[in-house]
């Protein structure tokens, strides 16, 4: 089973199935984040964001493709996108 | 942002246009993804940090392969029939490593024998799960494997260290002996080199780290980044030292590979994680950063009239050592003796006592980590 140790912050769970609610502002990654840090991050926020990004070191894959190539924050989601977050930031 | 626009737009693409919809002006719109420059007909999956260019995972693949075989071919890494004892944690470099170690053996003709080599450190709930990594990489690679524990080579576990130490010293203590512990399993297994899995984001940062500390000694021997050949008992090289991290990552995601993840628990105190947390800052400005580092430090040269430890065999166990005694050994003289903190700082003029066989005052004891309870007999 992979694991890409971010989700020791969010009690195990490695894997999270959500439904965004309707809002008038367009759901892009930087709402997503703050929509994550308020509903899902159990402990140590600033282990996973930082400021309204991720901390550096956390890779951001968009339907496994890297969000440096989608316009990162600004990248707007669509229905059934999948957001992985992969941690760097441990003993190889 | 700025790097994602940049992307199109070297690729010749109009920034804004989207085949779908032809009025959209949104930078980043989904359904224009880019395309990999290498093949230009699959969708790009990363963008490379060093270079900036984007390719789709298969050309990603290829690229990084080939890549590790060029470092390997130009840095003359090995020689045929040699006996390689892979430093295997369960982590995602090493994991990384051993997997292409094995697979460019066999695509290209290494004529290697090849090995895995864990250390248990004796860190429970880290240590414990990562080696079950490692033993799932064994059964699938059918590499043979070798674990040598702290307990059993010096009679002390990390947990056990920091027990009497505090947390905050400990990672000296392991960073020692882990490189004593690696010589020892590769002689005992009859390796002839050690391959340790670092790469260049950790190069980097340990090149930071020996300036920071004015560690003169380690900046002659390249900072750090130089090649690791003189400095313990086994000759020793590191394949993916120009790879950066997220590339290591990525690939091991793509070929979704088994590695273990998670932070040692000591780390969080660990002197490193003040460089590691400055090169993300630097790499984020300057992704070359991490390479131009680990270049800066490789073509490092000292003043001639700097006067520099020379290189001796430790009186009491043998190995390489710059003073009478290997820095285990102080180390380990200090646990056994309830000073732990015998080999942490400069307590030269109170080792002398001791070697001596003078008494220390309580005053002293203290200083060298002795425990409170004792100090306060009254």
């Amino acid at each position: 089973p992979k694991r890409g140790g971010a989700e020791l912050l969010f009690d195990g769970v490695k894997k999270h199935q959500v439904t965004l609610p309707c809002q008038p502002e367009p759901w892009d990654i930087r709402n997503l984040l703050k929509w994550i840090k308020q509903n899902l991050l159990k402990e140590r926020p600033e282990l996973f964001i930082q400021g309204d990004t991720v901390r550096p070191g956390i890779l951001v894959l968009i339907n496994d493709a890297d969000w440096e190539l989608m316009g990162e924050l600004d990248y707007k989601l669509q229905d059934q996108d999948n957001v992985v977050f992969i941690s760097t930031l441990h003993g190889g | 942002m700025r790097r994602g626009s940049r992307g199109l737009g070297e690729l010749g693409v109009w920034p804004g246009y989207s085949p779908s919809n032809p009025h959209s002006i949104s930078p980043s719109s989904p359904t224009m993804p880019t395309t990999c420059s290498a093949c230009s007909a699959s969708p790009a999956a990363l963008r490379r940090p060093k270079t900036g260019h984007a390719l789709c995972r298969a050309c990603f693949l290829a690229a990084f392969e080939e890549e590790t075989h060029q470092a390997i071919v130009a840095g003359q890494l090995f020689r045929p029939g040699e006996t390689v004892a892979i430093g295997a944690s369960g982590g995602k470099d090493s994991t990384v490593l051993a997997h292409l170690l094995q697979l460019l053996d066999q695509r290209h003709g290494y004529g290697l024998r090849l090995l895995l080599l864990s250390v248990d450190e004796g860190i429970a709930g880290y240590r414990d799960a990562s080696l079950a990594a490692v033993r799932r990489h064994q059964r699938r690679s059918g590499l043979p494997l070798h674990v040598v524990s702290y307990h059993q080579l010096y009679g002390w576990s990390m947990d056990r260290i920091a027990r009497h130490l505090g947390p905050r010293n400990n990672c000296t203590f392991c960073g020692v002996f882990r490189r004593q512990a690696l010589d020892r399993g590769a002689l005992l297994m009859g390796a002839d080199k050690i391959a340790t899995g670092h790469n260049a984001d950790d190069v980097a940062e340990t090149v930071l780290m020996n300036f920071l500390r004015g560690d003169v000694g380690r900046l002659r021997r390249g900072a750090g980044a130089g090649p690791a050949g003189g400095e313990g008992a086994v000759p020793r090289c590191k394949p993916l030292r120009h790879a950066y991290e997220k590339e290591i990552v990525l690939y091991a995601y793509f070929q979704d590979l088994d590695y273990f993840s998670t932070e040692c628990v000591y780390a969080p105190q660990a002197y490193r994680g003040y460089a590691r947390a400055l090169l993300k800052e630097l790499e984020a400005a300057r992704p070359s950063a991490v390479a131009d580092l680990g270049h800066s430090g490789e073509r490092l040269s000292l003043r001639s009239d700097l006067r520099m430890p020379s290189r001796g065999t430790c009186q009491r166990c043998g190995y390489v050592a710059s003073q009478p005694l290997c820095k285990a050994c102080v180390l380990l003289e200090g646990l056994d003796r309830g000073l732990p903190k015998l080999g942490i700082g400069k307590h030269r003029r109170l080792r002398d006592k001791l070697r001596d066989g003078q008494p220390l005052t309580q005053e002293e004891r203290r200083r060298l980590g002795a425990p409170l309870i004792f100090c306060k007999l009254l």
